[in-house]
């Protein structure tokens, strides 16, 4: 049994093993391979919080095998009584000063990294602010200083501080790109502050962290960081008129009489549902289907359009597909998605 | 002169009103059948919230299924989380309560042996009127957290009720747990035998005291905030809705002013049985009994000034953040002492590995794995990356799985035969606790990865690509495990149900008073009353060469109440007064109350003095009787 016992110990040792393996999981997602310096920071807090506790753990393991090997029952000791310890004061002192020592030893970087996380940064000049929406289950983005509004893909210039101010239209969110920075919840209340900044140009994944009802593990977003020209020639496109080439025309004519109540289409209009102003470039569609894939995405974006339900069941977009209860045909969906990716 | 009319009135009815049968248990305030009562009500809801694990973990092995989805989904793992905590986990500790501490402090019954029985009754009117959601529309899916205003959605449609069941079914239970916990403190402080002065009382009975302290002020806090949640679902009020005035952080600060202290109910009794556990089967006395006394009393202190780190990341802000982070990392002090007291207790022990004490060792380091990430997790600027990701699912699951229900296991593993008569099988036993251990540990394990690696709690699919597969899988093949552990331990309980009484008074060679009397316990407990001459009163009598405790008094009829149907039909009343508040039946409501409010006149206008049992009866009843 014993034998058996210290097998079993392996276990979580293997299971490390396959995790270091795996890489931590994606640069994309995981907060162990962060891509930026608040959520850097915060890793070397988990490090340094966990490698105080693994000192501890060691002395506790230690203690324990030795105890439960060196002191197991042998046979012939069933009725020996052993000696009876009431306790100790100088060991006593001593497990009670120590962790003391350690936890005051921990508390220093916490409260600095706590202050410095948690720092306002919405009147800083140099940086690019935000106004990050929750919606049930999309997020909406606003840059002020720009007068642009935008939806599901943050753009953001890398190498620069981001200053988000948050705030909910109904549930409870939480904003969270772990590779970036951790989360704070965005309430229906008084509005929350984060800041984050990318080292480099890629896409990073978002996801909602409060439980915001059916669809709440659907409710992804992205973080595009791209360099500094790069996106202000973003910015001037999303400010220019939309041009629509011929062949997406009806299409257009379908949207407006289909879409518009909640959808806009313009630099800076917000509405019921996101603003698809430069949809075409976002990576994916309500956050969950491939936009980018070619051979995929108008499929997608008309499985989309026809049943969102059936992609994120909760969702408040109607279903347009006649099978589904709504009053468009196939072809007519197919026109609205080309007019829908011809917007760039 | 009521005294003497009572005396009048038991002389001449020597024969008391007894019931037998399904009659007996609706009616019984014998403290070790409510025992029995709530370790089966709490075993069952145990069973249902396992199973809707297993259905969590079962959408979760493959990336991209679609078994359980959105609000299936949700409904799911808040019937999982609400159903363990408060019907599974609460009355099991209850369960041991009942059964063990009047036993261990020398006395009769609980103080309040009718309040005894309302409490039960209350707590299983609740936890059933919460699952019968499940047949009614859909259960509650806004989390065992319901934060609002998810939580204050109303569906328009009225067919969906899901949060007011949960809202109602938690009252009526709460009202229960609560005056089970003011019966417990009464009882603790009230009722010990001669000689048991406080720094007497054996370490289960010490946790139990405060947990009951716990409950008698930490449920208030639970209560207002449902009654809250209750007028905005019920009656359009807007404490939570941020639109018409009110604030959703309200919720969330008073539901976790009960709800931090309540992890800490669960937590102390489950320290009291690993104390008794480990000491009776290292044949040592408690190493450091005072500090841990001391450790008990200042955790539970502590639990109501940590809340907040629970809603570090609801923007409380850099000072707020920063108090309740040192607050919460002193707590792992007292928790330090005992889990070095309990190690060397095993210090030069003669150690047997039971399958009660190979729960209770296998708790230390799986309880010091969930204490690591507890640390970890008060360091709000690393949390902003934890919170309500599955670092924090498995770290609460190391706590509540990996050091409550061990030590649950434990706990009914020493104490089956004092409850029952019967040993429960070791062969079985150790099958039981392997499956279970080392499914535990698969399934959670991975889970401290999968947190840190970008995957949020309350998620029913994850995209593949990101690297979630392999943790996910092996967490479901370990919450497969568990389960069939489960089902080794029901064959286990079945086996021993159906063989010979053949526990003896003693059989692990106990330090306490339960000890002392056979098994099961008869129904007055103790024949004479025991004399408590120091801690560890039975070991203490044992070194001195004796084989039972010195009678306090001399023999003569024994006191016991009676038993009422009351308590029962009170709930009853309540439950179908939820009903009526759900569907909006103020009629039944109104029904219901009158029904709970003419038993409460029934019980205060009628005096009922209980009975005696006489000492040529307890001659009788020498081999115990329960």
């Amino acid at each position: 049994m014993n034998r058996l016992k210290k097998c079993m110990r392996l276990i979580p040792l293997f299971a490390v093993m396959a995790f270091l393996l795996a890489g931590c999981g994606s640069d994309k997602l995981s907060a162990l391979q962060p891509q930026g310096p608040v959520a850097r920071e915060q890793l070397f807090l988990m490090k340094f919080s966990l490698s105080i506790m693994v000192l501890v753990t060691i002395v506790v393991f230690a203690i324990y095998v030795w105890v439960i090997v060196r002191y197991r029952q042998r046979k012939g000791q069933e009725n020996k009584i052993p000696k009876q310890v009431e306790g100790s004061h100088v060991l006593e002192i001593i497990w009670t000063t120590i962790p003391i020592i350690l936890l005051l030893v921990l508390a220093v970087p916490t409260v600095y990294y706590t202050f410095k996380h948690s720092a306002d940064h919405r009147a800083d000049k140099n940086a690019i602010h935000v106004k990050v929406t929750g919606h049930q289950f999309w997020w909406q983005f606003e840059y002020p200083d720009f007068n642009i509004a935008t939806a599901q893909n943050l753009v953001v210039p890398a190498n620069k501080t981001i200053a988000l101010e948050l705030a909910s239209a109904d549930v409870s969110h939480a904003f969270w790109v772990p590779s970036l920075a951790g989360k704070v919840d965005a309430n229906p209340g008084p509005v929350n502050v984060l800041y984050f900044q990318a080292d480099k140009i890629d896409m990073f994944q978002g996801r909602c962290a409060e439980l915001c009802g059916a669809s709440h593990a659907l409710m992804n977003f992205t973080v595009q960081s791209m360099a500094e020209a790069d996106f202000q020639k973003w910015v001037d496109k999303m400010k220019s008129p939309v041009t629509v080439p011929a062949d997406a025309k009806p299409g257009e004519a379908l949207f407006k009489e289909n879409c518009m109540a909640c959808h806009q289409v313009s630099a800076q209009g917000l509405g019921v549902g996101p603003n698809l102003n430069g949809f075409a470039s976002r990576p994916y569609i309500a956050g969950v289907l491939d936009n980018q894939d070619a051979a995929k995405k108008d499929d997608n974006l008309h499985k989309w359009i026809a049943d969102p339900q059936g992609q994120k069941p909760g969702t408040k977009m109607p279903a347009f597909g006649q099978n589904f209860g709504g009053n468009l045909t196939d072809d007519q969906i197919n026109q609205i998605v080309k007019y829908l990716h011809s917007l760039n | 002169m009521a005294n003497a009319h009572a005396h009048a009135h038991a002389a001449v009815h020597h024969e008391p009103k007894r019931y037998t049968g399904l009659m007996d248990w609706l009616t019984t305030v014998d403290h070790k059948k409510i025992g029995i009562l709530y370790l089966i009500a709490g075993g069952f809801f145990f069973l249902i919230g396992g199973l809707e694990a297993i259905l969590i973990r079962t959408q979760l092995m493959y990336p991209d299924q679609k078994i359980f989805v959105g609000d299936t989904f949700n409904q799911l793992t808040t019937m999982h989380g609400t159903t363990m905590i408060f019907f599974a986990a609460m009355p099991l500790l209850f369960a041991f309560m009942n059964a063990v501490v009047p036993l261990q402090i020398g006395a009769r019954d609980v103080a309040f042996p009718f309040v005894n029985a309302l409490g039960f009754w209350l707590f299983f009117a609740g936890g059933v009127l919460m699952n019968t959601s499940w047949f009614l529309g859909g259960a509650p899916d806004a989390g065992w957290t319901a934060y609002a205003p998810l939580s204050s959605i109303i569906d328009p449609d009225g067919k969906f009720h899901g949060v007011d069941f949960y809202v109602l079914g938690l009252q009526i239970a709460g009202i229960g747990t609560l005056i089970g916990g003011i019966n417990f403190l009464v009882t603790i402080i009230n009722m010990r035998a001669p000689g048991m002065t406080f720094m007497r009382m054996p370490l289960f009975t010490w946790t139990v005291f405060v947990t009951s302290i716990l409950i008698t002020f930490a449920f208030p806090a639970i209560t207002v905030a449902l009654i809250e949640l209750m007028f905005d679902r019920l009656f359009h009020g807007a404490f939570f809705e941020a639109s018409r005035g009110g604030n959703n952080v309200l919720w969330e600060h008073l539901f976790w002013i009960f709800g931090h202290p309540e992890v800490y109910i669960l937590i102390m009794p489950a320290f009291g049985i690993i104390s008794e556990v480990v000491s009776t089967f290292s044949k040592k006395r408690l190493f450091g009994y005072s500090s841990m006394v001391f450790a008990t009393v200042l955790i539970g202190f502590l639990s109501f000034m940590v809340w907040v780190h629970h809603m570090f990341t609801t923007g409380i802000g850099a000072v707020g953040n920063s108090i309740f982070a040192i607050a919460t990392m002193a707590i792992a002090v007292p928790t330090g002492v005992k889990i070095f007291n309990w190690l060397f207790t095993l210090w030069g022990g003669n150690i047997r590995f039971t399958v009660a004490n190979l729960f209770a060792t296998a708790f230390i380091p799986t309880f010091v794995m969930g204490g690591v990430t507890g640390v970890m997790l008060a360091v709000p600027a690393a949390d902003f990356q934890y919170h309500d990701t599955y670092f924090v699912v498995a770290h609460f699951h190391y706590v509540i799985v990996g050091g409550l229900i061990l030590s649950v296991f434990a706990g009914l593993y020493y104490w089956w035969p004092k409850m029952f008569g019967r040993m429960l099988s070791e062969g079985l036993g150790k099958v039981h606790f392997w499956l279970f251990f080392i499914g535990f540990h698969l399934t959670f394990f991975p889970q401290h990865f999968l947190g840190l690696m970008g995957l949020p709690r309350r998620y029913f699919t994850y995209m593949p690509g990101f690297g979630l597969e392999t943790g996910n899988f092996i967490s479901t093949i370990g919450a497969f495990l568990q389960g069939l552990g489960m089902i080794v331990f029901l064959i286990n309980i079945i086996v021993t149900a159906r063989k010979q009484k053949d526990a003896g008074n003693d059989p692990w060679d106990g330090f306490t008073l339960e000890w002392t009397i056979p098994s099961p316990a008869p129904e007055y407990n103790f024949k004479q009353t025991p004399l408590v001459r120091g801690l560890d009163a039975f070991w203490k009598e044992k070194m001195a060469g004796n084989k039972e405790m010195t009678p306090a008094e001399p023999i003569g009829p024994i006191h016991m109440p009676s038993p009422s149907i009351l308590p029962f039909v009170m709930s009853l009343g309540l439950f179908i007064s939820g009903y009526g508040f759900i569907y909006h039946h103020y009629i039944v409501s109104g029904a219901g109350l009158v029904i709970t409010i003419i038993s409460m006149f029934l019980r205060s206008l009628f005096d009922d003095h209980g009975w005696h049992i006489e000492p040529e009866e307890l001659e009788e009843h020498k081999g115990g009787k329960a």
